[in-house]
């Protein structure tokens, strides 16, 4: 892959363009209760207008379901079911196999309808991370997305497993003893690319066209697809509603939250950085890292320095 | 009325055939001891292409009953079963379709709870299942456990219900024992249960929201209304109970009574054990006493009248439990009490805990329990409080 200054002039005008091509449904309406600048409720949008009309969502007790979905209205205009935090792996799993079963015993025509799950992070790295292997281990054909915004928003900001190393949450609070978050965050794409499924990829609402692209790429695969979506939240990083764009943007420019794909085994950089932002520019702005000395932040620098070089490795780039 | 043929087969084989004969669409599952059989076979018959089905081998309890929640939701006919430990996994989401009023059928072949550690029968799981808003039914035998099963579908799909519904059977009582029983030809099955087509379907032709979140101006409402459909299920139960006596001849009740014409003292069971206390009346009868069963068939809705009704010649009432409510005594006989207590306060009631963990219960011990029984209800008219007692437990 090439960097920023490398386009060609197609792929510009393309870059330019190919937004004033995009449907301008909204499949999830506007009108919903999430927080001002909430990455998820961004990230949900461009998904959702990936997904088209044909599609059954299933969705995990968090943020987005709260806020979607709050009686008796609804953000929905897809078709779409809540049960439970930790069940989506299997409440998609069931949905996808009555289809399944209904269309080969001849009572119901085969519309080609795709099955979706969504979740948070907790919904997905710790409480559902059985479910979500059940599922993708058997193979249905589904698209599970991750919405990560890095902690238990829903619940008030308490970490999960997918909380950054030194971030503040309000269960693992900034102390004499503690700089927040003592673990560094759980490796949820690698975990899911060892079940050997066909399409894995990772994806921030901050790049549109990238999301929607991948989404599709999702919901084209046979079997069972995942994307892992960072979604900025103001609420719980502590930064300004208007920064969601960028905070997106900087993860990914840092390396933090590396975009790329794995494609039946196969890595591949979406976008890629030959020489990365240092971190600190990601992580001196969020009020969940004030609190991080110097020494702290070299810590990650040199965490993420290790991670993407393995990552690009992997990529074969060079 | 169509006649079956007489075949001899397991509880778990019975319940099989039955998902078989209903022709389930989807089925999920996880092993558990003694449910297991009843998986393996419907598997089998996936295998064999004897029944075309989706089966989903998920990997725990949670995400059977999960998988059958989405399945259902879809419009699928689904099927389910567990026990012991297995159901207390799934107890979170059995909630899910009865307050999404999705028709799911399962089949719990009861089984004591840890620990220690125990496979064998009792009560305790079904007890710790009261409150989850699924219709639920015991059987004391296999032709019960697969015409219960039939039933079960017939009622859950009706569409003045659609709650979920459970039936219990015990476990190795009845999963693993042989029995004659007859089994109905396949075609009369699937006239008593036609296809159905789920109203609220999750289809992208018509979107629906599906279980959205209910801040306190709505929950109460939501949860009065499921209550009030819960309660009027009770009048649909019945008459698919007397279409399937005129279609098969065999006859269920919420409350089923045996030998009381005259009875002025009568134990309550529920499940297999009813079958052995029968023997027990038959012999007391033959001695000459005035003594009566009555078998608790419907355990929700729970048949308030019918009980009341059971009851109403009767000095005394001795209710037999196969579970503990640990530091309050027998739960079945909590609920009786309170089913009975503006009708009957005159009514003796003694409280019996015997059967736990797959303890046998003993000829020997109905007997003692129906003729103690009586001498404690003296007392208690007298005035007295009487504890449970427990039946059969080495000292
Ligand atoms: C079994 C269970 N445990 C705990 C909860 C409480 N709970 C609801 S949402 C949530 C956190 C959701 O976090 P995440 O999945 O990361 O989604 P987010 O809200 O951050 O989008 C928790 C802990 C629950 N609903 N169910
Ligand atoms: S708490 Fe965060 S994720 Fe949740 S709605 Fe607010 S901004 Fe969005």
């Amino acid at each position: 892959m090439r960097g920023e200054g490398e386009r060609n002039d197609l792929e510009q005008a393309a870059e330019l363009f190919t937004p004033l091509l995009l449907t301008t449904d909204e499949n999830f309406a506007p009108g919903h209760r999430a927080c001002i600048g909430c990455g998820e409720a961004l990230a949900v949008r461009h998904v959702c207008k990936a997904l088209g009309t044909n599609v059954i969502v299933v969705n995990a007790t968090g943020c987005i379901e709260i806020f979607s979905s709050l009686l008796p209205q609804t953000t929905w205009r897809l078709p779409w079911i809540h049960t439970l935090f930790e069940n989506v792996g299997a409440v998609v799993s069931g949905v996808e196999s009555a289809y399944k079963a209904r269309i080969r015993k001849g009572k119901i025509p085969d519309r080609g309808v795709k099955f979706v799950g969504i979740a948070g992070d907790g919904g997905t790295t710790d409480i559902g991370l059985q479910a979500l292997s059940g599922a993708l281990e058997r193979g249905h054909n589904i698209l599970y997305c991750c919405f990560d915004n890095e902690a238990y928003m829903n619940t008030g900001i308490q970490r999960s497993s997918s909380t950054p190393y030194g971030a503040w949450t309000t269960t693992a609070p900034v102390g004499k003893h503690s700089i927040g978050q003592m673990t560094w965050k759980k490796n949820m794409p690698e975990i899911v690319v060892a079940h050997r499924i066909p399409y894995m990829a990772t994806a921030c609402p901050s790049y549109p066209l990238d999301l929607m692209e991948k989404v599709q790429k999702g919901l084209e695969t046979e079997g069972p697809a995942y994307l892992h979506i960072l979604s900025v939240c103001p609420t719980g990083w502590r930064c300004a509603p208007e920064e969601t764009i960028e905070f997106g943007r900087l993860a990914v420019e840092t390396g933090i939250f590396p975009l790329y794909e794995v494609i039946n085994g196969d890595y591949r950089m979406s976008l890629d950085f030959p020489v990365l932002r240092p971190v600190k520019d990601y992580l001196r702005r969020q009020g969940r890292f004030r609190h991080l000395t110097e020494k702290d932040i070299d810590r990650i620098q040199a965490r993420v320095d290790e991670d993407y070089a393995k990552l690009r490795e992997k990529a074969g780039v060079k | 009325m169509t006649k079956g043929r007489l075949v001899g087969l397991e509880g778990s084989f019975a319940i099989a055939e039955a998902v078989r004969m209903v022709n389930a669409d989807v089925i999920s599952a996880y092993p558990i001891t003694p449910q297991t059989h009843i998986v393996e076979r419907l598997a089998e018959m996936i295998a064999d292409g004897e029944l075309d089905a989706e089966f989903i081998c998920v990997e725990s309890e949670h995400s059977a009953m999960s998988a059958c929640v989405g399945a259902s939701a879809a419009g699928a006919r689904v099927f389910t079963c567990s026990a012991g430990q297995g159901l207390e996994l799934m107890h979170e989401v059995l909630y899910i379709p009865a307050s999404m009023r999705l028709p799911v059928v399962a089949v719990a072949a009861n089984r004591a709870l840890s620990g220690p550690l125990s496979v064998w029968c009792d009560h305790s799981d079904a007890m710790a299942l009261r409150d989850i808003g699924w219709i639920q039914i015991f059987a004391e035998n296999n032709q019960q456990a697969f015409d219960l099963t039939v039933c079960a579908y017939r009622m859950a799909e009706d569409q003045d219900v659609l709650f979920p519904a459970m039936v219990h059977i015990d476990g190795f009582y009845l999963s693993h024992v042989t029995e004659d029983m007859e089994l109905p030809a396949e075609a009369d099955v699937a006239d008593f249960i036609p296809d159905y087509e789920y109203p609220f379907v999750l289809d992208p032709a018509k979107p629906v929201s599906m279980g959205c979140y209910g801040p306190p101006f709505i929950y109460f409402e939501a949860k009065m209304a499921q209550n009030v459909a819960f309660e009027a299920s009770k009048s649909k139960i019945l008459e698919v109970w007397k279409v399937f006596k005129e279609t098969f001849g065999r006859s269920y009740e919420p409350v089923e009574t045996y030998r009381m014409e005259d009875a002025r003292t009568a134990l309550l069971t529920m499940g297999s054990i009813s079958e052995s206390a029968m023997l027990a009346i038959d012999e007391l009868r033959s001695e000459g006493k005035a003594v009566g069963l009555i078998r608790l068939r419907l355990w929700r809705p729970f048949p308030f009248a019918e009980l009341r009704e059971a009851v109403k010649n009767l000095d005394c009432l001795l209710v037999l439990d196969r579970a503990i409510s640990y530091g309050m005594g027998g739960p079945v006989c909590g609920e009786v009490k309170a089913a009975l207590y503006d009708k009957r306060q005159d009514l003796a009631i003694v409280s019996y805990i015997a059967g736990i963990g797959g303890r046998d219960v003993t000829l020997d011990e109905f007997k003692y329990m129906i003729n103690r029984g009586e001498e404690k209800a003296q007392l208690v008219t007298l005035g007295e409080e009487l504890e449970p007692e427990i039946i059969g437990v080495r000292e």
